[in-house]
Order: structure tokens, then sequence, then C-alpha cells
């Protein structure tokens, strides 16, 4: 028969071990932002414009290929890399030169970052450029968003929804 | 501990066994609530809601939960204690290697089951995840992305969830029976009292406070205050205050440091156990006995000695000669001048420790003498060494062949102690338990029941329990003297 020590230890060990469960499981209480922060993820996967047009083959080139190789065209694959600039009322958050995924240089070039802001109403700006023979930018878009605290802005990459996305 | 739950059910010396038993608990609670379990984005969230609150679906939920913090808990306290006792190296190299992936398993299973939730605390776990599995590089496409925009979420992401939530369990089950491999008769069931308590406790636990899902996950925000659950959860709390590289430095490093550990210098590896053929006619009781399955059976190569011939792996051997005291020849009063034995230390002979005995009866003074066999890793027997009383301590108490303590008696001594570690606390794991059953006459070799009860006596006396081994000379002492006066005519004859 186990004696009033010993129950009374097994009923402090158990309650301990529930307790350090039972807390540990919901608490403390984590704050993934400050009360008056809002997050922006700039993220895109685009393929930017390949580096040289298709070209067609001579005569005298098509001759030296293989007979199953010879396509009259020549297309290089490889690709731009894509330079994206993301500001945050004028001033400059991020500048990224994020280049084409692939061996050959032929996918689509990958970006996913976040950034802590300040709630409140904000001037965006995003611009990009995904083809080296331009000068400049070939997207670009600004505009004024009120930045809810907690609030997720995604600044997105979609050529066939218009381009540059704020959501 | 021992004093409040007894060795038996005392917790810390079963957490390995409790962890298995969080396992089960885990998977019985996680069929029921996969049975209800809606596999979508849109439909996640109120299937489990449903499962919430005190009735059978809430308690299946909650016990799923707090049995899976409790493995972590008890994991955690499982490689603490096995490190502190230094048992990290050497022939458990294997059981403590093996245990490292079992640690990865763990976090994964745990860390899914919440993205299966699909509420804040869901999407910040599983973005968090992605986060940290991108800055590896590995990705062509960045994972986070998936969760990036409501339209980049589909059920297909999610079949994949619920399939790793599946998998990666199985896989730690694949893991924790590797893991025992080499460990014979591994402890994977508590004793039925530390069963239904921590079981009582859990659903106690349940009812007090049920589990409760957080806001359905939206990702256009960010939850405010997440309640997190920091059993599994705690490493994204630190990435975001480290960054993820860093995250990826630490738990790495932790791995590859613990995985590591064996390699350190250690001391020296002990001698393995060594067969002698000529004296083994292959009864198997070496086998039975063995802590970490070092032994197996050959063809013996005399069949007039026996079929089998035991043979020891030295790779796997402990040296902590349980072979020998389980082995028939081991037996002191053969009449050859050397015992030789079937299975023998190399490290304290059978042949030794009956020359020590011999030796320490001889120097024995008083009227009432007495012999105290002890083991190297319980409480040390030779503090009670005085002019009546002899100390031998022996590799482990599993060592002594019952027929020394009949051997010491017919040779001069009046009682006989033996000491071996707390009964479920034994260095080598199953020695004290084995001695106690073969004095008891409960396991070969016995003790011969014609040895009087009244002249030895067992007990069990942890590392710096010198007080419990003091008690039991004292009873064992008191037990010679109330004998000694109940027969006053036979001390005159
Ligand atoms: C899910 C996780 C784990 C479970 C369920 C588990 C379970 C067990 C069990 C049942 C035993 C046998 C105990 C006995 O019969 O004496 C054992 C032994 C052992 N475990 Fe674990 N274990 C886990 C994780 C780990 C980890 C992470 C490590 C270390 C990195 C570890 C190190 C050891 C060692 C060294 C032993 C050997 C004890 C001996 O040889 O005397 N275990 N474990
Ligand atoms: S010494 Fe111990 S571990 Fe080695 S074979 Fe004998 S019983 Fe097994
Ligand atoms: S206990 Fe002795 S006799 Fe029996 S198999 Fe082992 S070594 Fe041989």
């Amino acid at each position: 028969m186990p004696d009033a020590f010993s129950l009374t230890g097994q009923a402090l060990l158990y309650a301990a071990f529930a307790a350090c469960i039972g807390w540990f499981s919901s608490h403390p209480v984590y704050h993934p932002l400050e009360a008056d922060e809002a997050l922006v993820k700039l993220s895109f996967s685009h393929a930017a414009q390949r580096k040289a047009p298709c070209r067609e083959r001579s005569a005298e080139e098509l001759q030296k290929l293989a007979p199953n190789m010879r396509a009259p065209l020549d297309c290089p694959r490889e690709r731009w890399p894509v330079t994206v600039e993301l500001t945050l009322d004028g001033k400059l958050l991020t500048r990224a030169v994020v280049n084409p995924g692939g061996v050959a240089r032929d996918g689509p070039a990958t970006l996913y970052a976040r950034y802590r802001v300040p709630a409140g109403a904000h001037r965006i700006g995003v611009r990009m450029n995904d083809d080296g023979n331009v000068e400049g930018f070939t997207h670009q878009r600004e505009e004024t968003l009120q930045l809810a605290p907690q609030r997720v802005l995604v600044v997105d990459f979609n050529p066939g929804k218009g381009g540059i996305l704020l959501q | 501990m021992d004093r409040c739950f007894g060795a038996r059910a005392n917790p810390l010396r079963h957490l390995g066994a409790l962890a298995y038993l969080m396992f089960w608990l885990i998977t019985a609670s996680g069929v029921y609530l996969f049975a209800f379990f809606e596999t979508s984005v849109s439909g996640a969230h109120a299937s489990v809601q449903a499962m919430s609150g005190r009735g059978l679906g809430g308690i299946a939920r909650s016990l799923h939960r707090y049995a899976s913090d409790a493995l972590v808990l008890l994991v955690a306290l499982h490689v603490l204690r096995e490190f502190a006792l230094r048992r990290d190296f050497g022939f458990r190299w294997f059981t403590w290697v093996s245990g490292v992936p079992l640690l990865w398993l763990m976090l994964f299973a745990g860390i899914g089951g919440f993205w299966l939730v699909w509420d804040d605390v869901a999407l910040f776990s599983l973005g968090a995840t992605l986060e940290w599995f991108d800055a590896l590089g590995l990705f062509g496409e960045p994972l986070a992305r998936n969760v990036l925009a409501p339209e980049y979420l589909d059920d297909r992401l999610f079949s994949l969830l619920v399939f790793l939530h599946v998998g990666v369990p199985l896989a730690l089950l694949l893991g924790m029976y590797i893991h025992i491999q080499r460990v014979s008769r591994p402890d994977t069931r508590p004793a039925q009292a530390l069963t239904l308590g921590t079981l009582g406790v859990l659903l106690a636990l349940s009812l007090v406070q049920p589990v409760i899902s957080a806001a359905p996950a939206e990702v256009a925000r960010v939850a405010a205050a997440l309640a997190l659950d920091w059993f599994y959860l705690a490493p994204h709390a630190l990435m975001y205050q480290w960054s993820p590289a860093a995250l990826w430095a630490l738990m790495l490093g932790a791995t590859l440091l613990l995985a590591a550990l064996p390699l350190l210098p250690h001391p020296g590896r002990m001698p393995a156990a060594q067969v002698d053929a000529r004296h083994c006619n292959g009864c198997r009781r070496c086998v039975d006995d063995c802590p970490y399955a070092a032994i197996t059976m050959a063809a013996h190569p005399d069949p007039r000695r026996g079929m089998e011939v035991a043979v020891v792996d030295a790779a796997l051997c402990a040296a902590c000669g349980i072979c020998a005291g389980a082995c028939p020849s081991s037996t002191p009063f053969r009449k050859a001048a050397r015992l030789d034995t079937g299975i023998d230390l190399p490290l304290l002979t059978m042949d030794t420790l009956r020359v020590r005995v011999d030796a320490a009866l001889t120097a024995l003074r008083g009227d009432t003498r007495v012999l105290v066999f002890g083991c190297d890793a319980g409480a040390d027997v030779h503090a009670l060494q005085s002019g009546d009383t002899a100390t031998l301590s022996l590799v482990c108490a599993g060592q002594l062949p019952p027929g020394f303590v009949e051997y010491a008696l017919r040779h001069g001594a009046h009682g006989v102690l033996v000491a071996a570690c707390a009964e479920d606390g034994c260095q080598f794991r199953l020695g004290a338990r084995w001695s106690a059953e073969r004095l008891q006459g409960r396991r070969a070799p016995h003790l011969r029941p014609h040895v009087p009860a009244h002249a030895w006596r067992l007990v069990h006396a942890a590392r710096h329990d010198l007080r419990g081994l003091q008690a039991g000379l004292g009873a064992l002492r008191e037990a010679l003297h109330a004998h000694a006066a109940m027969l006053p005519e036979h001390a005159h004859a």
C-alpha cells in the first residue's frame, strides 16, 4: 500500500507534467509582427526575354549539322536576368538582379522576400526590367496604399494579368 | 522518485517506454481524427473545429495534441538522461546514433500536424517552414510561393500535407524500431500504474483545457497574436528572430554534434566476454540473459559436449559479465584448480572471483562474518569494509553466479549481502533484475533452496545510496543475530 509521502509525490509530479504541457502548448503568446506593422512580400516567378532572337541558319550551316538536327531556325535559349526595385515612400527597399533558373539559364527567375513595414499610407513603387536590350525598366507601377496593421501586401508579377500586381 | 513511484513505475527510469506509449496514443487518436478530417483548403478548418471541446472528437483531438507535446518532453528528458549516464558511446553507439534522426522525424511529424488545422497558426507554421527550406536554395521555385496568395493554394497541396502527416510518423515508427534493435528485451511498455497515471493525467488535461483552433487561415493578413505550441513551433520564432541560415546552422550543428558524440575520445572499451567451448554445453542461458543481444549460437566444435556453442559479437558486447553469471559452468564448487567457465569476462574472470572470495573469507574475523558482493556501477560496497565485513565489487551484480553465495556460506561466512543497482536503474539494463530473480529462485541458475533464507540478503542501492547499503547490512546482521539467539543449544554443541 503506497504511503502518503509517495502518493503526494506522485500527485505533484503528474500535476507538474500536466502544467508544463498545458502551458507551453499555447503560451507564451507570439506576435509575428508588432501591433503597428504590416508585411510586404515581394515574390515572382517570371521567365524574362531571351537574350538573342531566333536566327535563320544558312545552307552551309545546315549542311554541317546531323540530318536529324537540321532545324531551319537556331533559337538560343538563354534568358536575361530580371532586375527589380521596390521603393517605399520614395526610399529604395531593395534592388535585386535575379538570374534565370535552370542549367541552360532558360528558366524563370524567381524571388521571395519579406519586409516588415510600419502600417499606414505608403507610396509603393515597383520597377522591373526583364529585357537586357531595353534601357531602364520594362514594367513599373506606383501606387499609394493604405496598409492596415497585420496586412500582407503581395507584390507579384504576372504578364497575363497585366504585369506587376499589388494585392 | 523511486520512493514515490517504485522503480518499476518511476517515470525517469522508463522515459523511452513512455515515449512509445505516447506514440501509440497519438496513433490511436490520430486515426479517429483522420476519419472525420476533410482534406481541402476550404473544409479543413471547419472539420477540425467540429472536433473541439469536451465531446469524443474534442477529447481525441486534445489527446492527440497533448500526447505529441508529452512525446517531445519525454524524448528530451530521455536524451538528457542517457547523456548524463554517459550512454552515448562504446557498444551503445548504434542506439545513440540511431536516436538522432528520430528527433527530426518527431519534429516534422508534429509540425506537419499543425498545418492540417488550417488556422492562423497553421499558415504561420507552413509559411515559416517553406521559407526555411527555401533558404537552402535547392528549389527552383520558392516553396513559400505556395502560400503567397489564395490562387496558389490548392487541394493538391493539401493532400500532400496530409500524406506527409501520415508518412513521416510511419518513418518515425520505423526509426523507433531500428533504435532498439541492439537492445534485447527493450523496455517499450511502461508498467500498468505508470501507463494509467500518464493516460489519466493527459485525459484530465484534455477535459480541463481542450485544444482549440485559431481563426481560419487567411493569406492576406498575419495574425496579431498566435498561441504557439512551443514544443514544436519554437524553431519558427527563432528563425524570425535570427535568420533562416542561422536556424539551419543551429539545427544541423546540434544534429552533427549529437551524432558525433560517440566519436569523441572516451575511456577505452573493456574487452568483450570470451567463450570457452570446452565448458559450454549450449544451454542458451547466456543468450537469454545478455542485455545487448551480443550472443548467438553456432554449431558446437565438439558434439560430445553439446549441440551448440555460444558466440559473442565483440562489437555489441558491453563487458558486463551477466552471461558469466548465467552460465551453469560458473559454479565455484567445481574441483578444478582453475575455475574455467563457458563464457567469461577477461576483466574479472570467475577464477579470479573465486580466488578473491577465498582470500576475503580467510581474512574475516569476528562472530558474525559477512561477505558483501556489490557492483562497480552501484553503491560503493567498499565503504562497508571492516573486520567482520569483507567486500567484493563485481562489474555488475548480474555477473555473480548464485552458487557463490552458497560457496561463501559454506566456507566461513555467516551471512552474504548482495548489493545490486536500483531495480530498473541497472547500468547494464537487466543485471539487477536477473540477479534478484536468480537469488529468489525464479530464474536459472537458482540459488539452491536449502540455503537458509536468513543467511543472505539482496539490497538494491543506486550509486550514492550508502544509507540503503548500510540498512541492508544492518537488516542482514539483525536476522543473523535473531537466528543465532533462537538456536542457543546449537551454538554450544
Ligand atoms: C522517438 C524518440 C525515441 C524513443 C521512442 C526512444 C525509445 C527508447 C527505448 C524504448 C529504449 C530502450 C530502453 C531500455 O530498454 O533500456 C531506448 C534506449 C536508448 N535511447 Fe532512445 N528513444 C528515442 C530517442 C532517442 C534519442 C534522440 C537518443 C539520443 C540521441 C536516444 C538514446 C538512447 C540510448 C543511448 C539508449 C540506450 C540505453 C542503453 O543501452 O542502456 N534515444 N530508447
Ligand atoms: S558481457 Fe554482457 S553484453 Fe557481453 S556477451 Fe556477456 S551478457 Fe552480453
Ligand atoms: S550459458 Fe554457458 S553453457 Fe550455456 S550456452 Fe552460454 S556459455 Fe554455453
